[in-house]
């Protein structure tokens, strides 16, 4: 690895290679070969090197999964048992979770790259928090009863909406399959789960663990594969009664696309971001700066909720710029197994070639790298944590998500002027407000289009607060009773009453 | 809708589906139970595989004796001796754990643990009592002499499952954020209440301990809970897990003894927020009393019933029969919901009665250990001459007795199940709550006035309806004035669905989301904006 000025680097001396047990398409209960009997290749980004070829499935395979979803759904029991019973399952697939935490651990942190010391203290532990959030969920599921205008009694009826299509993206690979899953099996829902191709690895593990706990054969699904093969079946096909997606805006669209020109079903989206951070004048200093790198750089950038435009106001400009600075210089980037690591590897090729152009782009813009800018070390998808000033609205680095380790400082002057420009975007998923001022942090909380709101704090994501975007950033919401209610089609009964003795 | 009717069948909870159905469809199976007849009682009580634990009072996460060093003895309802001295806790007690309760509650940590960690906690506790299934279940019927097999199968996996449903709930508490008529932001926090005293009685005392207990920890109170004389067992060692699974100490307070003393401390404590009680309601009013007198503490009573049961006459007859001995017989009669007037439509009362007389004649009296028994003993002998005196005022009322109407045995607290007919609505035993196995079966021609005579009590807990006809049930289960309208089915009891009662039945709803509301303030926090983009 490289040494990048005085940047700490950390070589790939803590590895701990986990077995890999499960590369088959999970349906109906068993590991299968796709049918077409093709794989591909996972890639462990640090070292470039291959760790297992994947069954990857096609439409054929969606087929079949969700024909195995389809009986399990029209027939089997996992809607027709109470909800308690369907809770008593979840609550012992989290148990298995946490028994299994440094399996999934190392398997995330092989496959894509993540920080192993979060995976192990934060990430995964935050799955099994989901998924018993979801069990305790799946009997309390009510209904209304329905104050009605005439002599009628009124109620409504909440029912799995049916077989959902999950399509999940490779920064969170186990969060982001506990996320969608989760809410669909409390509301009695059967599932086809396609993961990312860059991120199969723990996918296919928690399928195995779901079936330990119980879940019955054909509810969960999982078939790795493509986007535009896998994936696009998924999202047009007939059988399929919704179709959940987290990943790039101009993929989201297809999936509306594709489920508007097939069965019309409802579809969520939880997509890209271009969020903002802003830090007023009266902001202490060590805080903000913190904040900013956490909402930047965390998890590598690779996170929909990055805190990619970090407004400041001029009065604090000069001393937060050197307070980052500093602090960047501590960034540890490196083996994301060794515990003083803060940043590992992009996930894969694409990305990181990517993210390199971006900052290439932000170069010839005129916008004013303040550190970082390049790769690091010779092997692996490794990228200097990279700040920005001087950027201007209407540079393409402003604009576009980079889903990399890459700041952009922008300079305001007035309250007024910094939510206009917070909001002249596309996107609409979260922001940020660092200040002490009450009256700056309502108004501006309630300024921002955006669904997250983080106020003297950045990615404090929780199992029962619902995150979504406005404008171009989604549709619908992940966590909370809001993604529970995805999954559920709501109906109403009416019948007349006589005698009544109130209405 | 399938799934609707199978999970209807899978969360019966306090139904004994295995006893009532087959005893009475199966005759053969006769020589298998002992009829009340057979006077079952008489031979040797059958010796319980649990051993008694805990008997001191559990105050500041210890097990500790009285201030006063007194002991009770706890009876085996079968056969009236001892099970346990038990530690008699007195004013002076219930000070000593309001206190360990209120630093708990002050100090912390349980208040401000994360909602997550408490519901891990809960968690944690339910598959203790999994485990100890059978210790329990034992325990239970032992000291209070319900059916084994009850205990056993459907109460005690119904407490454990009650502590998973609560657990459920820790982190889904939310408050709302309210519209404003100006530029004001305005958001309601649920906060927990404070220190709850918990009062439970004596016929389900696990159950009661997890209506009271559950909702109260999950929504992140501290407790001191009071246990029924008659019943102090299974709180202790249900308490003792729940301390095994990680409740730090001060939380929950347990202090056996009475209520005139204990009780009485409980409920006119100055430093305890909240007062939960469930009996009878002339014991409810003095709670209540002493609650107005206090600190205006808010009180959450259940209390006593008369509760109608309606067979129309297009119901089916042998499920109505069933169901209606079901709702009187259940649990000795010991319940504050029993079906206690039976109202049958002249067309079909003859049928009926022929029929639930011959249910009540099969109903299987004897030891609760013993397998295929549906009766155990009343609780205690005050209860038992209680019941017996209100069959005596029965017959001397005139209404039919129809069968038993005496006690079985010369031991224990055994009662013949007991049927009245030609029940009339001023008969005293039309009215009292007899907390007995005698069931009052009364005729009716119309619906008005079935409404009319079903609503003509003080009382308002719980109603059943049985009747084919939509408009029928939905006329009677929004005319019923009860807490609880059974269609078509009888003590259906999940925990989603709140409980409780009209008039003087009580106030407020256990289980259910509707319970939490028991535990929790509501604050309203109101802050000026300045130039908001929207209101």
């Amino acid at each position: 690895m490289g040494d990048v000025s005085n940047r700490k680097t950390n070589s790939n001396s803590r590895r701990r290679i986990p077995n890999i047990k499960f590369t088959k398409l999970f349906i109906n209960g068993d590991f299968v070969d796709s049918i077409s009997g093709k794989t591909f290749e996972t890639i462990d980004p640090s070292s470039e090197q291959v760790i297992a070829k994947i069954a990857e499935g096609d439409k054929e395979d969606i087929d079949l999964a969700v024909k195995a979803a389809r009986q399990a759904f029209d027939h089997g029991s996992w809607p027709r048992i109470p909800g308690c019973e369907r809770g008593k399952i979840m609550n012992k697939f989290a148990d298995l979770i946490d028994e299994h935490l440094e399996e999934l651990a190392a398997l995330e942190t092989f496959d894509v790259g993540k920080v192993y010391s979060f995976e192990t203290n934060v990430d995964i532990p935050s799955i099994s928090k989901e998924v018993r959030y979801f069990a305790g969920s799946a009997d309390k599921i009510h209904g209304k009863t329905l104050k009605l205008s005439s002599e009628f009694q009124g109620y409504t009826l909440l029912e799995p909406i049916g077989v959902v299509g999950l399509i999940i993206p490779w920064n969170f690979p186990s969060a982001m399959f506990v996320l969608k899953c989760a809410p669909a099996l409390a509301a009695g829902c059967t599932m086809v789960i396609k993961p990312a191709e860059q991120a199969p690895l723990t996918a296919l593990y928690l399928a195995h663990l779901a079936k330990l706990a119980g879940i019955p054969n054909g509810v969960l699904n999982v078939v790795t594969g493509f986007g535009d093969t896998a994936g696009a079946a998924v999202a047009s096909h007939m059988d399929i009664d919704c179709v959940s997606f987290t990943g790039s805006t101009e993929v989201g669209r297809l999936v509306m696309q594709a489920a508007a020109t097939s069965n019309l079903k409802p579809v969520s989206l939880e997509l890209g971001g271009k969020s903002p951070l802003l830090i007023f004048d009266d902001a202490n200093v060590n805080q903000a700066a913190d904040l900013a790198l956490l909402g930047s750089l965390a998890n590598k950038g690779e996170i929909c909720v990055c805190s990619s435009r970090v407004f400041v106001q001029e009065g604090i400009y000069d001393k937060l710029v050197e307070n980052l600075v500093e602090k960047v210089k501590t960034w540890v980037v490196g083996d994301p197994f060794d515990p003083s690591t803060h940043q590992g590897p992009q996930v894969d090729k694409k990305q990181y070639e990517k993210v390199l152009s971006y900052i290439d782009q932000g170069k010839r813009e005129g916008a004013s790298l303040l550190i970082g800018g390049k790769s690091c070390g010779k092997k692996g998808y490794y990228i200097e944590p990279t700040i920005f000033e001087n950027v201007t609205d209407d540079m393409l680095i402003a604009n576009d998500e980079i889903f990399g380790p890459v700041m952009c400082l922008m300079k305001f002057k007035t309250i007024e002027e910094a939510i206009g420009r917070a909001n002249a975007t596309t996107h609409g998923l979260a922001a940020g407000i660092v200040t002490n001022d009450l009256n700056i942090a309502n108004r501006v909380s309630r300024s921002i289009r955006a669904g997250m709101i983080w106020i003297n704090c950045y990615h404090n994501f929780d199992s029962g607060c619902p995150i979504g975007g406005y404008k171009m950033s989604g549709v619908g919401k992940d966590h909370g009773v809001e993604a529970l209610e995805k999954y559920l089609q709501n109906k109403a009964v009416v019948t007349p009453i006589y005698h009544s003795p109130w209405l | 809708m399938a799934s609707r009717r199978i999970s209807g069948v899978i969360s019966r909870s306090l139904s004994l589906r295995p006893l009532s159905s087959s005893i009475v469809s199966q005759g053969n199976r006769s020589s298998l139970v002992h009829r009340f007849t057979t006077a079952a009682a008489l031979e040797e009580p059958i010796t319980p595989s649990v051993r008694v634990h805990d008997t001191q009072l559990l105050i500041n996460g210890k097990f500790v004796d009285s201030a006063s060093g007194k002991t009770f003895p706890t009876l085996d309802p079968r056969t009236g001796e001892v099970i346990a001295n038990v530690a008699e806790g007195d004013a002076e007690d219930i000070d000593r754990a309001v206190a360990a309760a209120r630093k708990a509650f002050d100090e912390g940590p349980w208040p401000k643990m994360t909602a997550y960690e408490r519901s891990r906690i809960l968690l944690r506790f339910a598959d203790l009592v999994d485990q100890h299934n059978d210790d329990l279940a034992a325990l239970e019927t032992w000291d209070n002499g319900k059916p084994y097999l009850q205990s056993a199968e459907t109460e005690v996996p119904m407490f454990s499952r009650l502590f998973r449903y609560y657990a459920g709930w820790a982190d889904k508490i939310h408050g709302l954020t309210v519209p404003a008529d100006g530029p004001y932001h305005v958001q309601t926090l649920h906060e927990p209440i404070g220190v709850a005293g918990q009062i439970i009685p004596w016929n389900f005392p696990l159950l009661m301990f997890a209506w009271k207990v559950g909702p109260a920890l999950a929504t992140g109170n501290t407790i001191v809970l009071k246990t029924a004389e008659q019943t102090p067992l299974t709180a202790l060692y249900a308490a003792r897990l729940l301390h095994e699974a990680g409740l730090p100490p001060g939380v929950l307070n347990v202090v056996s003894g009475y209520g005139p003393t204990a009780g009485a401390a409980l409920a006119g404590h100055m430093d305890v927020d909240k007062i939960a009680f469930t009996g009878s309601t002339d014991t409810g009013k003095i709670v209540h009393e002493l609650a107005a007198k206090s600190n205006l503490k808010p009180a959450t009573l259940e209390l006593g019933g008369k509760s109608p049961f309606i067979v129309c006459e297009d119901a089916d007859i042998d499920k109505a029969v069933e169901q209606a001995h079901f709702a009187l017989f259940f649990n000795q009669g010991q319940c504050c919901c029993a079906g206690s007037r039976t109202f049958v439509h002249e067309r079909v009362y003859d049928e009926f009665l022929e029929k639930a007389k011959a249910r009540a004649q099969s109903r299987s009296v004897g030891d609760p250990f013993q397998k295929g028994i549906e009766q155990g003993p009343q609780i205690d002998s005050e209860q038992y001459e209680k019941i017996l005196r209100y069959i005596k005022s029965g017959i001397e009322s005139n209404a039919t007795l129809e069968c038993g109407g005496d006690k079985v045995g010369s031991k224990g607290y055994y009662i013949q199940p007991t049927v009245f007919s030609n029940v009339k609505d001023d008969m005293l035993i039309a009215q009292d709550e007899i907390f007995g196995p005698v069931q009052s079966i009364l005729k009716f021609k119309e619906l008005p006035e079935v409404i009319k005579r079903a609503n003509t009590t003080r009382y308002g807990l719980a109603a059943g309806v049985f009747t084919q006809n939509i408009d029928v049930a939905n006329t009677l289960s929004r005319a019923l004035r009860a807490g609880t309208v059974w269609v078509n089915c009888f003590d259906v009891f999940d925990a989603a669905i709140p409980f409780g009662g009209y008039k003087m039945s009580g106030i407020g709803r256990e289980k259910g989301v509707y319970s939490l509301n028991n535990y929790l303030q509501v604050k309203a926090v109101v802050t000026s904006l300045k130039n908001p983009a929207w209101l």
